[in-house]
């Protein structure tokens, strides 16, 4: 058994030669990943990390611990299937903007309504990668592409609102540029119970470099991101700037509010600014926190965790109806099953006594 | 009431087919007759036949939902070719079947229901009498079962259309007069079903009644007919659809691997039922996943595989399509799944109710790259269970993906089981590994079968997936003398299967004129033409296969002892293609596409006009 404790970075590094471009965003990940892993007191062999095709599905194979490099989309379903027949294990699903929400959407929103106990890491750069630079799911609007040479006329998905719509009970969103702030959403996700969603906004320095230099920029990066606290009101800017909730008829709508502004009367909360309230049973409020910045112009983008509710997952309630029906109907006996309908018995006496 | 003794005829079989609306009952009536005529000694053999609507509009040519069964005093194999008894509740159901009777056949209809507007929806004209041209052809005997029924009926506290709608037990009770059967099990049967609901328990007991008291004081008909017992081995016996007997087996081989079963499905006709079955066992640790779509119930499947499950997906041709790409996964990986092919009619959605056996060379070859998958057939509705065993043997034992294929005409069909000795079926050895000093994901036994760590055993921490990998180690490795290596391994593993198998049982002559050789659910049909042919002093043999891929490796001697070798298919030639390829000899087909199983005489026409042919 391996010892919990003794664990460090060095175990969960495996020996092969890491083979992402010089410079890849997805360096960090593993990094952060491989550095978080030791502290959640859990076996090394219980980790298991599963993945679809793409640049970020090449994680498994520099994680050393039980890893599957699945097909395109598809790890979802693989890593559903290991978690339902153990639960004991920690299962992270490793995941593309590609992989995830475009080939294999389907099964993204299937693992989240359920709310499968697996840890889900969606390294979003906005492009693919792997088949050298063609728009993906999550790219702009008019971006030029080998693929979109007069512009991409799709409308973009905004990962983490994608996950909050489907009933997400973990949706969080941090930069892979920021390794401590990744570290500490990282650790939240492992410590959720149920599907966590995590988008970690990752830079592909080959084919759509800057794509998130914004949040970087000194000069820019104070008013472009949001730092969500639980229980923390939602200011940004070096605390110069809030987000209140308005109304336009009916229809509600954040917008960006001077701290020093004395008009508390656009408020529908009571106090001026929202405070950050993950946990809360409805999701309306996390929803329209992930269009911050990705979807609503002139607004700063969240980052951290937008929503962490406990609910059953489906691997939870799956053994405890077994353990229900094994507790009601008895544990199952094949003799029994095979010889329970109605049955028949031929003798050599039946057969003798004709019709 | 007066009872008269009317003469009484024995026979040696019967085919009867029940036919109506798709709301009539028809699936019910059908099978208490079974029931019935197992209960009382018959072999039975029974077939379905509905249409791919639930309810198309009432009294339709689309609607008609049919179920035949074949009962006889000898061992059958078959649902019969023709009928001997058409009972039809309506004009649709008339039009549709009334070509499957035999030569002075009889015919019982429900006179109510050849109204003018029942006439016209079945394309009749509305005062056509559609039953002159059949007066000299069948024994046609028009019954007002409705208003006998409703008679019957009189007084209890029901909607009309709810007292219509035991017309059906009427029906039954009348064919039970005719062949002599007992009420008894059919009361037995509604007591457990309706016991609590005395209104439906009365007027289904009392329709049933009305039939059969009909059929003794009526004129009408002149005698009765009996079918006496079949000598049947003693044992212990239960009737069994295909679909039953495949899910009870993989609930045996679970026990047998000492895993617990776990399968990833997704709905699909006419495969459902297995989820559906497999999904009432929670108690024995079954746990069933009724996934998004095809591609996530086989990737859950191969997820709980990789996790240490003995791991099921279920699913009909266009699922197989869908599932391709996580198949070859599996083949890379080597990793044991079972994938149950139960086929039906295609290409695309087709014909989702109908039988064929198109799907072999799908299984077989539709994938990319070389890709071998052993493929295993169950031949008739009991051996499902057999064949589900077998497969999951072949997929625990080598690490491999395996394909069972069935078909609809064996997945709902049912004949009686003679229930097996649970004791006498061999444990299924896995390749799981636990010791760090000696493991290498891809390190082999001397089947070729890789080792098995499972998430959680510490020490064997290793990542696999779709990528060309080296041997032993399962590092990822794309270089050309890798990949050659990895595919003759691969290969070799599949084929080496073949080494371990039983030899052929050839039926009937081992060496003669003509061998006829089967897979899946022709079993029972060419059976029964050999034993024609052999009786009437053809020297005929029979082979029929278990293992498609690989083929068994005496398959070529045996081949060597006829002078004929004959492949009848519900395809156009699909295993006769492969055969005649691997051991280039000119083996004939004998074919059919058009959604029935085989009729007896056309194999024994076919086969005789070839052994004339000499």
């Amino acid at each position: 058994m391996t010892q919990t404790q003794e664990l460090t970075k060095a175990d969960f590094v495996s020996e092969g030669d890491v083979k992402w471009c010089p410079g890849c965003g997805d360096y960090a990940i593993l990094s952060s990943v491989q550095t978080v892993l030791p502290t959640l007191g859990i076996p090394k062999e219980k980790f298991c990390f599963v993945s679809g095709i793409g640049c970020s599905s090449r994680f498994p194979y520099y994680m050393d611990t039980y890893g599957f490099h699945t097909i395109h989309g598809r790890a979802p379903t693989v890593a559903s299937g290991v978690k339902m027949a153990n639960p004991d294990l920690s299962v992270w699903v490793v995941t593309g903007d590609g992989d995830g929400l475009s080939i294999g959407a389907n099964h993204t929103v299937h693992m989240i309504r359920r709310n499968m106990d697996l840890k889900v890491l969606l390294f979003n750069n906005r492009i693919y990668g792997l088949t050298k630079g063609q728009y993906s799911p999550t790219s702009e609007k008019g971006k030029v592409t080998k693929t979109s040479v007069y512009g991409s006329i799709d409308n973009p998905l905004n990962p983490v609102a994608f996950a909050i719509a489907s009933g997400a009970t973990f949706a969080a969103r941090t930069n892979a540029a920021n390794p401590k702030h990744m570290q500490e959403i990282l650790k939240a996700a492992a410590d959720h119970k149920g599907t966590a969603f995590v988008e970690i906004l990752q830079n592909c320095n080959i084919f759509n470099d800057g794509a998130f230099a914004k949040y970087l920029d000194k000069e820019t990066k104070s008013e472009e991101n949001l730092i969500l606290e639980e229980g923390k009101p939602l200011l940004f800017n070096n605390d110069t700037q809030g987000i209140v909730m308005s109304l336009e008829g009916s229809h509600p709508r954040l917008i960006v509010e001077e701290v020093n502004a004395t008009d508390t009367s656009v408020s529908i909360t009571g106090k001026k600014f929202l405070v950050h309230d993950p946990k809360n049973e409805d999701h309306t409020l996390s929803y329209l926190i992930s269009q911050l910045g990705v979807s609503l112009e002139g607004t700063p983008t969240a980052m951290g965790v937008l929503r962490a509710v406990r609910k059953p997952t489906y691997d939870e309630v799956l053994y405890e109806q077994e353990a229900q029906a094994k507790a009601q109907r008895g544990v199952g006996i094949l003799k029994k099953l095979i010889y329970s309908s109605d049955t028949w018995t031929v003798t050599e006496e039946s057969q003798a006594a004709g019709v | 009431m007066v009872t008269q003794e009317k003469p009484k005829e024995t026979l040696s079989s019967v085919t009867i087919r029940f036919v109506g609306d798709s709301g009539d009952g028809m699936q019910l009536t059908g099978t208490q007759f079974t029931n019935t005529s197992a209960l009382f000694g018959n072999d039975t053999s029974t077939y379905p036949n509905f249409p791919a609507e639930i309810r198309a509009p009432q009294g339709t040519l689309a609607g008609v939902s049919g179920f035949q069964i074949h009962f006889s005093s000898n061992n059958i194999h078959t649902a019969g070719d023709h009928l001997d008894v058409l009972v039809a509740m309506n004009p649709a159901a008339f039009k549709t079947n009334i070509n499957d009777l035999r030569q002075n056949g009889i015919l019982i209809i429900n006179e109510d229901a050849f109204s003018a507007s029942n006439l016209k929806k079945a394309g009749f004209k509305e005062d056509e009498d559609v039953f002159s041209k059949y007066l000299n052809k069948f024994r046609i005997y028009k019954v007002p079962i409705t208003k006998m029924t409703l008679g019957a009926l009189d007084g209890l506290d029901m909607m009309a259309k709810a007292k219509e709608r035991c017309k059906n037990m009427f029906a039954l009770g009348l064919t039970y007069w005719i062949y002599s059967r007992s009420l008894d099990p059919t009361l037995e049967w509604l007591e457990s079903k309706f016991g609590k609901k005395p209104d439906l328990f009365e007027s289904n007991v009392r329709a049933l009644k009305a039939g059969y008291n009909y059929g003794n004081t009526t004129e009408i008909f002149q005698n009765t007919y009996e079918v006496p017992k079949a000598k049947i081995v003693p044992g212990v016996y239960r009737n069994i659809t295909g679909n039953q007997a495949i899910s009870l087996g993989f609930v045996a081989a679970s026990e047998l691997v000492g895993k617990p079963l776990f399968i990833g499905s997704y709905p699909i006709t006419p495969a459902t039922e297995i989820l559906q079955e497999l999904s009432m066992y929670k108690n024995f640790g079954v746990k069933t996943f009724q996934a998004e779509d095809e591609i996530a119930g086989i990737g859950s499947a191969i997820g709980a595989a990789f996790a240490g499950q003995l791991a099921i997906t279920t699913t009909s041709g266009p699922g197989i399509a869908l599932k391709s790409e996580f198949m070859n996964l599996a083949v890379i990986t080597e990793l044991p799944v079972v994938i149950a092919d139960i086929q039906r009619g295609g290409p695309s959605t087709g014909l989702p109710t109908k039988t064929e056996q198109t799907d072999l060379l799908q299984v077989l070859y539709g994938r990319n790259g070389e890709s071998p998958i052993p493929v295993v057939a169950a031949r008739s509705p009991s051996d499902c269970f057999l064949a589900a065993i077998e497969a999951c043997r072949i997929a625990i034992e080598y690490m491999t993906p395996v394909v069972i294929l069935s078909d609809t005409q064996i997945a709902i069909g049912s004949e009686p089981w003679k229930l097996p000795d649970l004791e006498t079926l061999k444990p299924i050895h896995t390749r799981i590994h636990e010791d760090i000093d000696t493991f290498a994901p891809y390190r082999r036994n001397d089947d070729l079968a890789r080792q098995w760590a499972i998430p959680g055993t510490p020490g064997c921490e290793h990542t696999i997936g779709g990528l060309e990998k080296e041997n032993i180690t399962g590092k990822v490795n794309l270089s050309a003398e890798v990949h050659e290596e990895m595919v003759k391994i691969r290969a070799a593993k599949v084929k080496g299967i073949a080494d371990k198998l039983p030899p052929l049982e050839v039926y009937g002559e081992q060496s003669g004129d003509l061998l006829f050789l089967g897979w899946g659910s022709t079993y029972g049909a060419i059976r029964t033409a050999a034993d024609e042919l052999l009786a009437s002093g053809c020297k005929v043999g029979q082979v029929h296969l278990r293992h498609i891929n690989p083929l068994p490796n005496d398959l070529g001697e045996i081949f060597s002892r006829f002078k004929h070798i004959v492949v009848p298919e519900l395809n156009s030639g699909q295993l006769l293609m492969i055969l005649r390829a691997k051991f280039l000899i000119d083996i004939k087909g004998i074919n059919q596409v058009n959604t029935k199983p085989f009729a007896v005489s056309d194999l024994v026409i076919r086969a005789k006009e070839l052994i004339g042919d000499k």
